[in-house]
């Protein structure tokens, strides 16, 4: 048991810190890095060269296949390029989507030709990429999708809308799932396409979030034509494809790192803060939220330590992991209330200039509902740790054996 | 970086595994709860014979000469089959106490015997209802003698020798006193598999324990936090086990009841502390094996873990049966009493969190 690198991830590490310290400039002492899952304008541009730069060098994608302009690293050694990296004053990454899940699916289920055309620039960031799954209707429901695609000649013919499509107004192709035979039962008759975003017939609705942020879209799609040579894997069997896109959308979720204000800062806030002319750290109630947040976080941490010791042994991230966002995301959630609630009825304000950590509290707050549900809501990452860790038993499905046609499906029935 | 146990140390968990499967059943602990008994005398003998009490003794005072890690994992499978032995107050506390502080001749004088089972050590602390930091202690030790009331001492009144906290000449200190001849009433128990009594020591002859003082006290309560969390994991683990097994096989409404979503959540939750708990805990594992200076913070955060995952176990546990949960042929409320037990022996949960931020703010 000991927290040191072998010999191999150490000669490794080095070789991506010589790297990195001959290309970016390390972060100042307590300086962040900005974050982000999807930009526009000035970061996207700054993401891109960056992205470019480590293509040139081979540090992109490091654990795609050398076939494909990775390096076929080690999900360990993707951690601790990812680990070195995030010392270092670079955009982040805003093209995971595409790099972390869409790739991988045509990888193990496009044509060559699809091989050779959308990887190289999907790598680089030449072209960025998003997810067309979610519609209005299915969502933890993913198969009970309604985006229809029907074939006219050696092109297909796409209608309807999908939603929280993450980058949609950045992006240049999308990966769709669609219903292309609504008489087979639900998961038999769907097919999986890459559209082109510039494509007469979409039209991208960013939506406005709570926090402010745009990062999420509608899409809707009418007459969209995309060519057959499009389709990934075999008409009605899309959701093989599916899977393995959701499989790798929880192995890039599994590896992030800390999302904005955390315990240290919590701690500093408490010190800082008085009640009643005296720290609040000295108050016993305050004393025993923080000691709560803290083994709960430590415990994420260290449970993220013992999932890096399997995956060094060469383990593929199972669905153990999904702990880390069931149990973090609402712990996030209470820990930013609670340090607004120390601020008293200060907490209410978030002006940068006038609030504590400049008012990254009250945005974590109003973020973390979010973050509650991208990837899965509470309660599926329950049923995932009860079906597939713990082996109970399936939900019992209403709409299993019935054509997708027959099954009631949205919120107008 | 190897966050993990090395295969020889899980293979000595599976051995001590199959050994407890085989001797120490659930009956076991019943008949010492339902018997009026202390504890399971063949069990003692068995685990001594197994080398488990000199697990991290060295060679040369008797023991195996194994480490820490290998006597955490043997501690989980100890809690996993609510062993009715005074292993903990004996190995956690006595034994390690008297291997970090004693002198060598008190190392030579007790840690074979302890080793070997023929001893059986505790440690007193407490004074009765209330909080009592060391500080607060009232039980005198003049340099040669103890005198004060201590209750409740887990198995004290089968204890041979008992490690005390006392106020010294200057301020709070470990002593170390042999039991023969010591008054000692036994106390009724949550869990009367593990008996608890109350020492009366008037002018008893003890001698000092190292000279750490306070400091000293609290890294033994650190050091026997980790060693016990293990325990209370193995129990945690060992009631979500059983749990799971009775919801499947019951059927309400035409199903079985762990196929009901609200059943379900309710048993990733309790995965999700025992996780919670297991990552702290091998944390803590880490910095007792190496000497760590994070021991201090690190006990704090897998001592409130493990009381946390174990009392949900133990009480959802319960729940989960229904009626029949509540019954005393069922199993459910050995796992709810020694929770229970556990989460109030060492300083409770509360005092833990306060310690830590204590730590956290030195």
């Amino acid at each position: 048991m000991d927290f040191n690198d072998t010999p191999e991830e150490a000669a490794f590490r080095k070789e991506a810190i010589e790297w990195l310290e001959a290309n970016a400039e390390r972060l100042a002492p307590g300086k962040r890095r900005q974050s982000g899952i999807a930009g526009t304008g000035e970061l996207m541009k700054a993401a891109k060269a960056w992205q470019a730069k480590k293509a040139d060098s081979k540090w992109a994608c490091i654990t795609w296949p050398e076939e494909f302009g990775g390096r076929s690293a080690s999900s360990m050694q993707r951690v601790i390029f990812n680990e070195e990296e995030a010392k270092f004053d670079v955009p982040p990454n805003l093209f995971g989507i595409g790099q972390g899940m869409l790739g991988p699916t045509i990888m193990a289920h496009g044509t060559p030709e699809q091989k050779d055309r959308y990887l190289e620039p999907m790598l680089r960031a030449d072209e960025v990429w998003c997810q067309l799954f979610s519609e209005p209707s299915a969502g933890s429901d993913l198969a009970g999708l309604r985006t229809t695609a029907v074939q006219d000649g050696d092109e297909w013919v796409v209608n309807g809308q999908k939603i929280w499509t993450t980058g949609a107004q950045e992006s240049d192709w999308g990966m769709i799932v669609t219903r292309t035979d609504p008489t087979a039962k639900k998961h038999a008759g769907i097919t999986y396409f890459i559209v082109d975003m510039k494509s007469p017939g979409i039209e991208v609705r960013p939506i406005h979030q709570i926090n402010d942020s745009r990062e999420f879209n509608e899409v809707f799609f009418s007459d969209v034509r995309i060519p057959d040579k499009n389709r990934v894997g075999a008409v009605n069997d899309g959701w093989r494809g599916a899977i393995t896109t959701l499989m790798n959308e929880r192995a890039s979720i599994g590896s992030g790192g800390s999302m904005g204000v955390g315990i240290k800062d919590l701690l500093k806030l408490a010190r800082e803060t008085e009640w009643n002319g005296r720290p609040a750290i000295e108050d016993p109630s305050v004393r025993e939220k923080i000691a709560d947040f803290y083994w709960k976080l430590k415990g994420l941490e260290y449970t993220g330590y013992r999932a890096l010791t399997s995956l060094s042994k060469g383990a593929t991230p199972g669905p153990e992991n999904s702990i880390g966002k069931m149990v973090g995301a609402p712990l996030r959630q209470d820990l930013a209330a609670f340090a607004m609630e120390l601020q008293g009825a200060a907490g209410a304000t978030n002006d940068p200039g006038d609030t504590p950590f400049g008012g990254a509290f009250q945005q974590s707050w109003l973020g973390s509902p979010g973050l509650r549900l991208a990837g899965g809501t509470d309660e599926i990452l329950h049923n995932i740790l009860a079906e597939r860790v713990l082996g109970l038993p399936g939900e019992i499905r209403a709409d299993k054996g019935l054509a997708f046609q027959d099954i009631p499906t949205g919120s107008a029935r | 970086m190897n966050f993990d146990f090395s295969e020889e140390q899980k293979l000595l968990q599976q051995t001590a595994r199959d050994y407890l499967t085989e001797h120490c059943t659930l009956e076991v602990g019943r008949a010492v709860l339902e018997g009026g008994g202390t504890h399971s005398e063949s069990l003692w003998k068995g685990v001594a014979e197994m080398g488990w009490l000199g697990a991290a003794v060295p060679e040369e005072y008797g023991g195996a000469g194994f480490g820490r890690l290998e006597l955490a994992l043997i501690a989980q499978e100890l809690g996993r089959a609510l062993a009715p032995i005074p292993f903990g107050p004996s190995v956690y506390l006595a034994t390690e106490a008297v291997l970090e502080f004693g002198s060598d001749e008190q190392r030579k004088k007790y840690l074979p015997r302890l080793a070997s089972g023929d001893l059986i050590g505790t440690f007193a602390f407490a004074e009765g209802p209330g909080r009592v930091g060391a500080d607060a202690v009232a039980t005198k030790f003049d340099g040669s003698t103890l005198t004060g009331t201590k209750f409740p001492v887990a198995d004290g009144g089968i204890a041979g020798l008992a490690v005390v906290v006392a106020q010294g000449a200057s301020g709070p200190q470990l002593v170390l006193a042999e039991l023969d001849g010591v008054k000692s009433d036994t106390i009724t128990s949550i869990d009367p598999s593990r008996g608890q009594a109350r020492l009366h020591f008037e002018g008893t002859a003890a001698e000092a324990l190292g000279s750490g003082g306070a400091a000293a006290i609290s890294h033994l309560l650190d050091r026997a936090a980790v060693l016990t969390a293990f325990e209370q994991i193995g129990g945690a683990e060992r009631a979500l086990d059983e749990t799971k097994a009775f919801t499947m096989g019951r059927y309400a409404f035409g199903r079985p009841v762990a196929s009901f979503q609200a059943m379900k959540h309710r048993m990733a939750d309790v995965y999700a502390a025992i996780q919670l708990a297991t990552s702290n805990a091998y944390y803590g594992a880490w910095a007792l094996s190496t000497g760590d200076d994070e021991l201090a913070t690190a006990a704090c955060g897998t001592r409130v873990a493990a009381c946390e995952a174990y009392d949900l176990a133990g009480k959802e546990i319960i729940q989960m049966h229904g009626g029949v949960g509540f019954t005393w042929e069922y199993d459910c409320h050995l796992f709810y009493r020694r929770a229970k037990l556990l989460s109030l022996s060492l300083g409770t949960p509360g005092e833990w969190r306060d310690k830590l931020i204590d730590r956290l703010e030195a």
